[in-house]
């Protein structure tokens, strides 16, 4: 996928859940992206992380390291 | 093989039903108990005896006009007609005697003077209420002779002037006045079932006419939408199915269910041989209880259309033309591709697509054949791109996706919000449903950014409508929020007793914050702040309130959030958990409940389960032998992304048409054509299959066993009424495939398949063909618990225990308009098609709708130079088309609105990739477009229209 695209969905979650109450907002996108990003787009947007994380809201990459790397 | 053809009680009992305290009388000495209200006629027929009787029928109000069905009463005097005689305790009725014997003859002589007596070329010959009573009553001669009369054309060498030519206008049915009775059952029908209010008696007296519309109109020009109501109605030839003036009166008949929308109205297929007649909807069908519309009810043709494909083909690339090959070949050259792909890409290069149009069964198959045989979790379903934030957003705050009501919950309605949804264009029969109840008092909120039907129609309008600017969903349902916690109006008792008490007061704190007040967002979503107020006052305190939502809620990049607000309200205000009340989604297409249930998503197991629970997956893992992947697969548009990068390679699609309605075709298209193995299983070459490599041929609901699950959870019988014309019906081709691929699946039936998913998925054990056969239909949850299924969900408590409050800040879209963009695109269906139109547009439906049209504010139309009717450009940042316009006030100045039935369109060139943030349904809501003159198709339009030709050549056989 487009990176830009992954950014901008990736920073779509972040937005919802930043908005909740509470301070588990990392923690609710992680295991948002773990229940429905598949392994390809979970490894795109670490791989993406790893080099900088361009464009990505703080709290996704906050997320990330909370992120279990896909199984495979 | 089981006879599926059930001894149902069909007969009309001449009045409506009622649900009054029980009252006992006699009747020709027979004792009978019914409830208070009813006629004498219906408690007659209760207990055994018809009264005769033309004017009256069960599916509408008694009118008295023919007294025929005179009876006589002790201690009354004269001889009443007993269908609109109320019943009383005590009474003591007799049906036949002389006297009304006397009377009824006279009534049918003069009835029968008036009609001609070509009873044996008559289309409704032995299928006629008139032949019917003039037996019953024993008419054995005619006294007057032929004077006045409405039947011979020519009289005494003249014109007659009374006679009145056969309306063939409709393509469906024909009107025939001369042997009209003027009993005005059509009349009533159309104003009580269907409340289009079409037809008026015209003229009083002998000189009395049905007229359609107005004047000069005749059916086709007038506000009919050929729903039939009125052709069930009538009791003689005058309104008449085509089909049967063709093919003659049906001999057999088989109940099924309707394959268009998720109403899911119940029909008996009534047939000659294996030659389907005629449609009719089934009175004991719970969805729609005897109505229909125009898809259902006449547009089957297709079934038939010679555009149909019954042979397998195949092609090694997409250039090529197709070769008909045997099924052996096909499913042998399908196997070999994609366990080819599989070894060189991995076992996450393969997936499906299950179907919304095919049985639960089918759906369950496919996506176990992801599963089970390419071993990943790669499927995924159209509800991707309509109801997949209805499943994420209801299920985060009540703990299931489901609809809580069923459509009989409307009766006890008191104020309906319809939130982008059009209900009597996309959900026909429900909008019937909801116009009556309207008609008795209900209250209407309409919230769409377009003036749909309901906001202003024949004896019904919305209370307030709430014209919002696309987009802007979340802030308006929060306003009303607003005003209801702010203005005290909410159900405090309820929230304490059935909510988590913590998440409310933290939610009406968010609400309660001026920014969401509608003074302050009625900048940003253009409704009056008085208004806004006035509709959630309304909502808040009108008695039991409904939200039916639709399309427009969930196709937005905030559509879960929405999802979420709407249930907020209904939690806010207490409605929940009793008739009349609840959150409806209207769901599209006929399956999408079902194949959602099915496990069609890629990160949830049948029921609704997901994929990470190990305990979930041993269930499967036991019954299917093998080994589940643990990992979430690819949604469609993941999928195309994964295409375009060239890890996603091969692709089996069952009834689905993603090329047309996806958004964002030129992605779609790039997506397939990166593939190596598209197998498309379908009943037409549809567009999709332009870039296929494999075609089987599809069978339709006609021609198959199976369920549907409507969007009331409710799941009806499809039945085999006709041997499918390809060969194998769908389930069969799925498992062809499977076990092409070594899976050694050995289903000989459809409910074996069922009884698999039963076995695995909870809300579903209880659930077998024989229960539905004997219920007519049953409600999931159907288990040990719900031993008949369950009607009204969350009656006691939520499904996840506390019903959640869920906080729902407004973000804009991206989707902005600007300089270059400065119009808003909203997308939306019409009544006589369905969907990407594949089967509607093979029929006589295009009457109704031959082409996609823009809708365009005479402002903007004018600003422009554009006229009604001009082809206009309409550009977004995606692509761009051409089509008509239509200028109208419906839309608001800004906003424009298009249907996508039609591929010559191609609506979705103009859709982008913008999705909702939970659930990745496509954004089709909103696009920023540009509308300007043009003279011709685009070149998108030209480029693709000459690929289509070119994909669709077949070689002829040797
Ligand atoms: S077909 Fe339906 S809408 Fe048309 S006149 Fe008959 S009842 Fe009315
Ligand atoms: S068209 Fe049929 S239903 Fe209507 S008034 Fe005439 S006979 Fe009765
Ligand atoms: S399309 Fe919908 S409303 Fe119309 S007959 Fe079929 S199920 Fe009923
Ligand atoms: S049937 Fe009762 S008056 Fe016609």
């Amino acid at each position: 996928m487009s990176p830009d695209k992954m950014i901008h969905m990736a920073n779509q979650i972040a937005t919802f859940f930043k908005s909740q109450p509470g301070d588990e907002a990392a923690a609710r996108i992680a295991a948002h992206l773990g229940d429905f990003w598949e392994p390809r787009m979970r490894r795109q947007l670490l791989d993406h992380v790893a080099t900088g994380g361009e464009g990505l809201d703080p709290l996704v990459i906050e997320a990330t390291k909370q992120l279990s790397a896909p199984a495979d | 093989m089981k006879d599926f053809i059930i001894p149902w009680d069909d007969t009309d009992k001449g009045t409506p039903a009622k649900t009054g305290a029980p009252v006992t009388l006699t009747i020709d000495g027979f004792e009978v108990t019914v409830p208070e209200g009813t006629s004498v006629m219906r408690a007659a027929s209760e207990a055994g005896i018809q009264v005769p009787k033309l004017c009256a029928t069960d599916s509408v109000e008694a009118f008295g006009s023919c007294r025929l069905c005179v009876v006589e009463i002790e201690g009354r005097r004269g001889t009443p007609s007993s269908c609109t005689t109320p019943v009383a305790a005590g009474m003591v009725v007799r049906t036949q005697s002389k006297k009304v014997q006397k009377i009824r003859r006279g009534v049918m002589e003069l009835y029968i003077s008036d009609h001609p007596l070509d009873c044996l070329t008559c289309a409704a010959n032995g299928d006629c209420e008139l032949q019917d009573m003039a037996g019953a009553v024993g008419l054995r001669d005619v006294r007057y002779a032929a004077g006045e009369n409405h039947f011979e054309v020519r009289q005494n060498g003249e014109a007659n002037p009374r006679y009145i030519e056969k309306d063939n206008s409709n393509p469906y049915f024909a009107y025939d006045p001369s042997k009209c009775i003027v009993c005005s059952r059509c009349v009533r029908a159309c104003e009580e079932v269907q409340g289009t209010f079409a037809l008026t008696i015209e003229g009083r007296g002998f000189d009395s006419r049905v007229s359609p519309g107005a004047a000069n109109d005749d059916f086709l020009t007038s506000d009919c939408v050929s729903c039939g109501a009125c052709v069930q109605a009538c009791p003689t030839g005058t309104l008449q199915e085509k089909s049967v003036i063709e093919l003659g009166t049906p001999s057999r008949s088989v109940v099924t269910t309707c394959a268009y929308c998720g109403v899911g109205c119940s029909f008996k297929a009534e047939l000659n041989g294996d030659e389907l007649v005629r449609m009719v909807p089934w009175k004991h069908g719970k969805a729609n209880r005897g109505h229909s519309c125009v898809k259902g009810r006449f547009a089957w043709g297709y079934a038939h259309h010679q555009d149909r494909i019954l042979n397998p083909m195949i092609r090694d690339s997409i250039d090529e033309p197709w070769r008909e090959v045997s099924w052996d070949e096909a499913l042998g050259f399908a196997a070999a591709r994609l366990k080819g792909i599989q070894q060189k890409h991995g076992r996450r290069s393969l997936g499906v697509i299950t179907s919304s149009r095919c049985t639960n069964e089918e759906t369950y198959l496919v996506q176990k054949l992801a599963r089970a045989v390419f071993m990943n979790n790669n499927t995924d379903t159209c509800a991707r791109v309509c109801h997949s934030p209805t499943g994420y957003g209801l299920g985060q705050t009540f703990g299931t996706s489901a609809g809580t009501q069923d459509f009989d919950s409307v009766e006890h309605t008191d104020v309906a919000i319809v939130m982008g949804a059009n209900p009597t264009d996309a959900h026909p029969v429900f909008g019937s449903r909801l116009k009556k109840r309207l008609r008795q008092g209900a209250k209407l909120i309409v919230i769409d950014p377009r003036r749909i039907d309901l906001v202003r129609s024949a004896h019904v309008g919305a209370a307030h409508h709430l014209a919002l600017k696309p987009g802007t969903n979340v802030a308006v349902v929060t306003a009303m929020a607003h005003v209801i916690v702010t203005e005290e109006l909410f159900d405090e008792a309820f929230i304490k007793a059935r909510c988590d008490w913590e998440e409310f007061a933290e939610y009406a704190e968010f609400v309660s914050d001026p920014r969401h007040s509608p003074e302050t967002t009625e900048a940003l979503t253009g409704v009056p702040a008085e208004e806004l107020r006035a509709a959630a006052r309304t909502f808040a305190q009108g008695g039991n309130g409904a939200i039916y939502y639709g399309l427009g809620v969930t196709e937005h990049s905030q559509g879960s959030t929405t999802v979420m607000g709407i249930a907020n309200l209904a939690m806010l205000t207490g409605n929940i958990g009793r008739p009349g009340v609840g959150v409806n989604p209207l769901r599209g297409q006929n399956n999408v409940q079902g194949s959602c249930d099915m496990g069609s998503f890629p990160h949830e197991l049948p029921g609704y389960r997901h994929v990470k629970n190990a305990d979930v997956r041993a269930i499967f893992e036991q019954q299917w032998g093998v080994e589940i992947d643990p990992e979430p697969g690819l949604r469609i548009p993941n999928m195309l992304d994964a295409a375009v990068d060239g890890t996603f390679k091969g692709l089996y699609v069952q009834g689905e048409d993603i090329l047309q309605s996806d958004p964002d075709t030129r992605h779609v298209a790039a997506g397939l054509a990166a593939m190596d193995c598209v197998i498309v299983h379908d009943l037409f070459l549809n567009e999709t299959a332009n870039y296929a490599h494999v075609f089987l041929p599809g069978s339709t609901f006609l021609e198959k066993d199976g369920t549907f699950t409507n969007a009331e959870r409710r799941i009806n019988m499809v039945r085999e009424v006709m041997k499918p014309l390809n060969g194998y019906a769908d389930w069969e081709v799925t498992q062809a495939l499977a076990n092409a691929m070594g899976a050694n699946w050995t289903y000989t039936h459809p409910s074996e398949i069922m009884a698999e998913i039963a076995a695995t998925t909870p809300s579903f054990a209880g659930v077998t063909y024989d229960l539905i056969t004997e219920k007519g239909s049953v409600q999931w949850p159907c288990n040990e618990a719900h031993p008949e299924g369950t009607p009204l969900m969350h009656v006691d408590g939520f499904m996840r225990g506390k019903g959640r409050f869920i906080v729902t800040e407004y973000v804009a879209t991206d989707e902005k308009t600007g300089p270059r963009f400065p119009l808003l695109l909203t997308t939306g269906r019409i009544l006589s098609q369905y969907n990407v139109g594949a089967q509607t547009r093979r029929t006589d439906n295009n009457i109704w709708h031959e082409e996609d049209v823009l809708e365009i504010h005479p402002h903007d139309a004018e600003q422009r130079g554009v006229k009604e009717g001009d082809w206009v450009k309409l550009a977004s940042r995606s692509g761009e088309t051409t089509l008509r316009a239509k200028i109208t006030e419906r839309v608001s100045p800004g906003v424009v609105y298009t249907t996508f039935h039609h591929p010559d369109t191609q609506a979705n060139v103009v859709t982008t990739d913008f999705s909702d943030w939970a659930t990745n349904c496509p954004e089709y809501k909103v696009t920023a477009v540009q509308v300007m003159p043009s003279n011709g198709p685009s070149d998108w339009q030209e480029h693709y229209t000459a690929l289509a030709t070119r994909s669709r050549r077949i070689e002829a056989a040797e």
